[in-house]
């Protein structure tokens, strides 16, 4: 599914000029190790410009940490990192900017427990965009919407249930304006009865042609939205393909094993 | 399948009221004293314990008390015909010792000024509906300590020396006639040391980071330049108040000054210390580890004896620090190194999912730190936050080796004067003071826990 021209798109979601870069993230011969754990093996990626990504694949293959080195959660120790047009290095500037442009969401939400739902969103557009406080209010209030919870925003995260916390995670991704969105198993953390209501505000994002990199199991979301599934597997991208195609006809025998166990 | 198998609910229940042999104080009592064989034994021990230790209390401080008199016959026995239990007349004669040591009668107004203006801000500043708060905390521990400064020691400190005096340079400034309240040297000084500063922060910023980091920099040195001049200018301006020696400070004054002052310093510097402990640059968590583990290794009084009469020795000729400042800063330095450790308990229980969603959204260290990791760590660790509070206000009574007659060594010299010398004197003395330091304590402790109540509330799971 390419970016359909004829969805009506939300304006709020980060502008891309035309002169952007069409490469969106760029990974060249990208190592990490842990210690003496050689978690990522040379992996080589490129995603542009609106593509939606699914990496799949068994627990300790280093998909998480993959996207996790996208915005310098994890350091990487060989190869290059390209981030809209910025390499990440050590300076900390570059971080900056980097995490500026790029939005992530977590396994277990990670919202800040001592603020309202409201102010979890408002709290990076304020104090690293410098936004005024009405301004910022207004625009976690039109994401709060977009994720179908306004009416909680004065809640505390710990009175929401899990869906409704992950939408918020996502809303308050989204107050940054990023252009990638990265998710680390949005759903897996959840109670299966709110796992739908997590993916379809995933499944309207990717309508909005955000650029985005799924770490998740759920196929049925694969299909319905990604450009490309990529399964990983001790530290490496075995295999890469069109959701029909990886689906129906994997190639690579790790990844047929794989999909035969999680696909019963 | 038979019938038991299969259920379909074809009625929805409504939720009810919980049933009423649940609630009411029989059923309490019950429930809460008399259930079982040692509940039973504990409530007639609590009893008997009770039935030990009021009646004699309210006896001897209330109905065996001497209420009135003017010296010792009133509180004899002999003289007054039935036991005397508590003699009160002794702490009315001795009340303005006790609050203001042997501070001049005729300035005491100036201590009553200090002790209703810490009244005034900190009442609003506790209660939570009232507005404001971000002023209110300006006013109480910007503005406040500077004026109950003033007010206490009378100011008018004539500074003569800015950095470049010390450096020698004050011969370049201009002589302006005595007579003025300000002095003209160290202020010509001020100016052109801050430039001089400012100067310097922009250089190195311009070298290290770039010339955009040149703004930030003179802005830092700015931001404190100028309230240090304000700090300054009203220690400096001759208000017309007489200078009162610390040393003639004394009882409930001295107490609430170093306690107070410990609480307010030993806070702040406590959380960078423990942010110290944690950082990953290796110099400023060995100069936090050392610093804690030195303080935490030394008793209080070693560091008092030490402060009073072994860095005397240390200093130039000529030079000297006044008494009670060398116990403050001690009393600080000790209390913020306990404080860092429970803070740091604090900062260990927040998981790294906090730090790692602050990153994610862009927010850099300090800001990470202020807005989402400090706020949950110090409620987390505010009993034990309280509790380092609490300790230091009992502490301070330790300042009376050094001589320093805080509410406690002003109660111990006021035993000595023999018109008051009773049987019952030291009790009395004893149980006032005793009743002093509880109300402040657990003022602090019932604080403390409306706090902690409010704070759950606000984010209950």
């Amino acid at each position: 599914m390419s970016t359909d021209p004829m969805i009506a798109k939300d304006p709020m979601i980060a502008k891309t000029e035309a002169d952007a870069p069409k490469v969106a993230i760029e990974l060249v011969g990208v190592n990490k190790w842990y210690g003496e754990f050689h978690v990522l093996r040379d992996v080589n990626l490129t995603v542009t410009r609106g593509e939606r990504l699914v990496i799949c694949g068994p627990s300790g293959s280093g998909k998480s940490t993959l996207i996790r080195c996208i915005n310098r959660l994890e350091e990487h120790q060989k190869g290059r990192i390209i981030v809209d047009g910025i390499e990440l290095t050590d300076d900390l500037k570059r971080i900056d900017e980097v995490r500026r442009e790029v939005g992530m969401c977590f396994q277990h939400f990670n919202l800040f427990p001592h603020l309202t739902i409201l102010e979890n969103c408002t709290l990076a557009p304020m104090w690293v965009r410098k936004m005024p406080k009405k301004e910022a209010e207004a625009l976690a209030m039109h994401f709060l919407e977009k994720v179908k919870i306004p009416h909680q925003a004065n809640k505390y995260p710990g009175q929401l249930s899990g869906g409704q916390q992950q939408r918020v995670a996502i809303a308050r991704a989204l107050c940054m304006r990023p252009r990638i969105m990265l998710f680390d198993e949005p759903t897996s953390a959840l109670d299966p009865e709110m796992v739908k209501e997590v993916l379809d505000t995933m499944v309207e994002l990717a309508q909005d042609g955000m650029t985005m990199l799924c770490v998740t199991h759920e196929m049925g979301f694969a299909r319905q939205v990604a450009n490309r599934v990529i399964f990983m597997d001790a530290g490496q991208i075995i295999e890469m393909n069109e959701p029909n195609a990886f689906f129906s006809n994997p190639q690579h025998e790790r990844t047929k094993l794989f999909l035969s166990q999680i696909l019963h | 399948m038979t019938s038991e198998t299969i259920f379909v609910s074809s009625t929805f229940r409504e939720p009810e009221p919980p049933p009423v042999s649940d609630r009411g104080p029989v059923r309490w009592v019950r429930a809460h004293l008399l259930g079982t064989v040692p509940q039973v034994l504990l409530t007639l021990f609590g009893l008997w314990l009770l039935y030990v230790v009021v009646p004699p209390l309210v006896q001897f401080f209330l109905v065996d008390a001497v209420w009135s008199g003017t010296n010792r016959t009133a509180c004899l026995p002999a003289d007054v015909g039935h036991p005397v239990g508590a003699c009160w007349p002794f702490i009315w004669a001795k009340i303005n010792q006790l609050i203001y040591g042997f501070y001049p009668a005729g300035e005491r107004w100036r201590v009553n000024v200090v002790y209703a203006l810490g009244a005034l801000l900190l009442l609003p500043l506790v209660l939570q509906q009232v507005p404001y708060k971000r002023l209110n905390a300006i006013a109480f521990f910007g503005v406040y300590p500077v004026v109950a400064f003033v007010l206490l020691t009378g100011g008018n400190f004539q500074l003569r020396h800015f950095l470049l005096g010390y450096l020698g340079f004050d011969a370049l400034f201009p002589r302006v006639a005595p007579g003025v309240s300000v002095s003209w040297v160290f202020w010509t000084d001020y100016v052109l040391s801050s430039v001089l500063l400012a100067a310097l922060a922009g250089g190195i910023a311009r070298v290290v980071a770039g010339p955009d980091a040149v703004r930030g920099a003179v802005r830092t040195v700015a931001t404190i330049m100028v309230p240090l001049a304000l700090v300054l200018l009203a220690v400096d301006v001759n208000f017309g108040l007489e200078p009162v020696e610390t040393r003639l400070w004394g009882g409930l004054l001295v107490t609430l000054v170093i306690a107070v002052s410990g609480i307010t310093v030993s806070l702040p510097f406590g959380i960078l210390l423990a942010l110290g402990r944690r950082s990953s640059v290796p110099l400023v968590k060995i100069c936090s580890i050392l610093f804690i583990e030195f303080w935490r290794g030394v008793p209080v009084i070693t560091v008092l004896f030490f402060a009073t009469y072994m860095l005397p020795l240390f200093l130039p000729d000529g030079m000297t620090i006044d008494g009670l400042l060398r116990a403050l800063v001690g009393v600080a330095l000790f209390a913020s190194a306990y404080m860092a450790e429970v803070v740091r308990g604090g900062l260990q229980a927040i998981p790294k999912g906090q730090y790692e969603g602050a990153m994610a959204v862009g927010l850099r260290y300090g800001p990470m730190m202020r807005l989402v990791v400090l706020p949950q760590a110090l409620k987390l660790v505010i009993p034990g936050i309280v509790n380092n509070f609490i300790g230091l206000f009992k502490d301070t009574t330790l300042v009376l080796i050094v001589s320093i007659f805080d509410l406690l060594g002003a109660m111990r010299a006021a035993f000595t004067d023999p018109n008051w010398a009773t049987p019952t004197t030291l009790f009395t003395g004893f149980g006032f003071a005793g009743l002093i330091y509880f109300v402040f304590c657990f003022g602090m402790s019932r604080y403390s826990m409306a706090l902690e109540k409010r704070l759950d509330r606000a984010q209950r799971h």
